[in-house]
């Protein structure tokens, strides 16, 4: 079984909702895509050569200030479960964890991870360094990642060109590399209907939305993963500027949808999150995807003021460990364990009471 | 992924349906997207790279032999045109090199530039790079294409080319 608790916060810090906007954006996570020039990428390089690629990395992250002290999982030495227990929790890709529809993880496939920042090696790129953050937060935590790039930069070869910069193996990640995706969720825009405007509108202006896992994830909950599509031909700073400023823009539209839905359909509203809200409080059996529905009203609700002081901490909480793996785990069942949907509800019903007691 | 309307083609873009207060993503191919009048524009940017692959051989007919890029071997790697069009994945750093010009007009249509304008990188132990090589101005890139016509240099005008249009 994985030793989580290696980690100070069980890489769940960027979930404590202490950061700006927390009632809106869950998290804000930064990513950067590079490779040794001395190999040929993760698609081409077999066993011996992805071992040198970890042995490489992992030494020149003992000399790291930040993550100096980083704990390394490797992914080919952890059962299923503990691999989709760290996807869970955002801390691996499912390519690199082995969950994809390959369904194998690859040799020396592993993540080096310290507080909230860390490193994917030998996924698709040979490092993938990522941080994260609670709340909206583009710029602290690019700085984060940015210097560890710097850090590692020093000590390992990159492949870089002059004209293409970064190289990655897709080319749609060449150039900086940079992923920035802020988690937000938009409830009042999809119950006003409003949501596939704004998300037409952002393939027009250069950006993408994703489901709550990232890339090839559905929309679970009303979360929207909203990220920049283009790594190439912008500095970092344009991308992340450029991503913030349409971030901000669709919270300014999500903060209209709810007060539209306050002036004109104030009865309906409340019903709803309160229905929600006792379900959720009640409910003996519970699905993933019907938990994170009701999650999702509670938290409109919160945010609105109709229900009074639910702590959004509490409702992060309930989104991490009422996943399928996080419960199995605790429980010692199968993901498919039908049981799991009871142990859901029992989980939910008590930290609402707790929450609620805490509220008096 | 199959196009979940014709259930034949592999699905190329997504349409994002809003019912009560769920949404789901229905995957649909070129063909049934543009029966159903979807704005294509979104299609655009989600469509798979390997479309991008397959367009990016026809636009080279224009400008180029295609067999410069159909033949296309990485000296370093092995890597083939036939690996890139399969997995959309690059087999290491040195096929960025050997792909050159085709691969320019790729990053053309995926990012709508060519050139990286980011931060710049010296590896350790390496002198760091010349800014004045790396910035050449409009005046010298249109004299270097110039020189570069008359000497029957395509490849490299086409590169030039390339810069000046990213720099205009």
């Amino acid at each position: 079984m994985i030793d989580l608790t290696l980690l100070p916060d069980g890489g769940l810090g960027w979930l404590d909702a202490s950061g700006p906007l927390s009632h809106l954006v869950l998290s804000t996570r930064v990513r950067l895509a590079r490779n040794l020039s001395t190999h040929a990428f993760g698609s081409r390089n077999a066993a011996p050569e992805r071992e040198t690629i970890l042995r490489d990395v992992e030494s020149a992250s003992r000399e790291s200030a930040l993550i100096g002290h980083a704990v390394c999982y490797r992914m080919d030495s952890l059962e299923l479960l503990d691999r989709q227990l760290l996807h869970e929790r955002h801390l691996v890709s499912k390519e690199l964890a082995g969950l994809d529809a390959e369904a194998r993880v690859r040799p020396a496939a592993a993540l080096l991870v310290q507080d909230r920042i860390g490193v994917m090696l030998n996924e698709e790129d040979h490092l993938r360094l990522q941080g994260m953050s609670s709340g909206f937060a583009l710029e602290a935590t690019y700085a984060q990642v940015d210097k560890l790039d710097s850090e590692l930069g020093q000590r390992l070869p990159f492949a870089f060109h002059p004209e293409f910069g970064y190289l990655t193996s897709c080319p749609t990640n060449v150039g900086t590399g940079l992923r920035a995706s802020v988690l937000i969720h938009l409830p009042g825009l999809v119950l006003t209907k409003e949501i596939s405007k704004v998300l037409q509108g952002l393939g027009q202006v250069g950006l993408t939305f994703r489901g709550l896992y990232g890339e090839g994830s559905e929309v679970v909950g009303n979360f929207f993963q909203l990220s920049n599509q283009t790594t190439l031909g912008k500095s970092e700073q344009d991308l992340l500027d450029h991503l913030g400023k349409i971030v901000r823009q669709v919270i300014e539209y999500e903060e209209q949808a709810r007060q539209v839905l306050l002036r004109d359909a104030p009865t309906i509203i409340e019903d709803k999150v309160w229905r929600a809200y006792g379900l959720l409080r009640y409910a003996r059996t519970l699905s993933f995807d019907e938990m994170m529905n009701l999650l999702s009203g509670v938290r409109l609700g919160a945010g609105l003021k109709l229900l009074g002081d639910v702590g959004l901490y509490t409702m992060n909480k309930l989104l991490v460990h009422c996943q399928p793996a996080h419960l199995a785990a605790a429980h010692g069942l199968s993901v498919d364990d039908p049981a799991l949907a009871i142990q859901r509800a029992r989980y939910v019903r008590k930290l609402l009471e707790v929450d609620a007691a805490r509220r008096g | 992924m199959k196009c979940s309307n014709c259930h034949e083609r592999e699905a190329v873009t997504e349409l994002t349906k809003v019912a009560n207060d769920e949404v789901t993503k229905i995957p649909l191919c070129e063909r049934c997207a543009s029966e159903l009048g979807l704005d294509t524009t979104l299609a655009i940017g989600k469509t798979p790279l390997a479309t991008y692959i397959a367009a990016m051989g026809q636009g080279l007919k224009d400008n180029a032999p295609p067999t410069e890029f159909g033949a296309f071997v990485c000296t370093s790697c092995g890597a083939t045109l036939q690996d890139f069009r399969e997995s959309g994945r690059l087999g290491c750093p040195d096929c960025y090199r050997t792909l050159g010009a085709p691969l320019r007009e790729l990053l053309r249509r995926l990012h709508g530039a060519t050139r990286h304008a980011g931060e710049r990188y010296s590896p350790p132990g390496a002198i760091p790079e010349s800014p004045a090589l790396e910035r050449r101005g409009p005046v010298e890139l249109r004299e270097q294409l110039r020189r570069a016509i008359e000497a029957e240099n395509f490849e490299l005008a086409a590169q030039l080319r390339d810069q000046l249009k990213d720099l205009v």
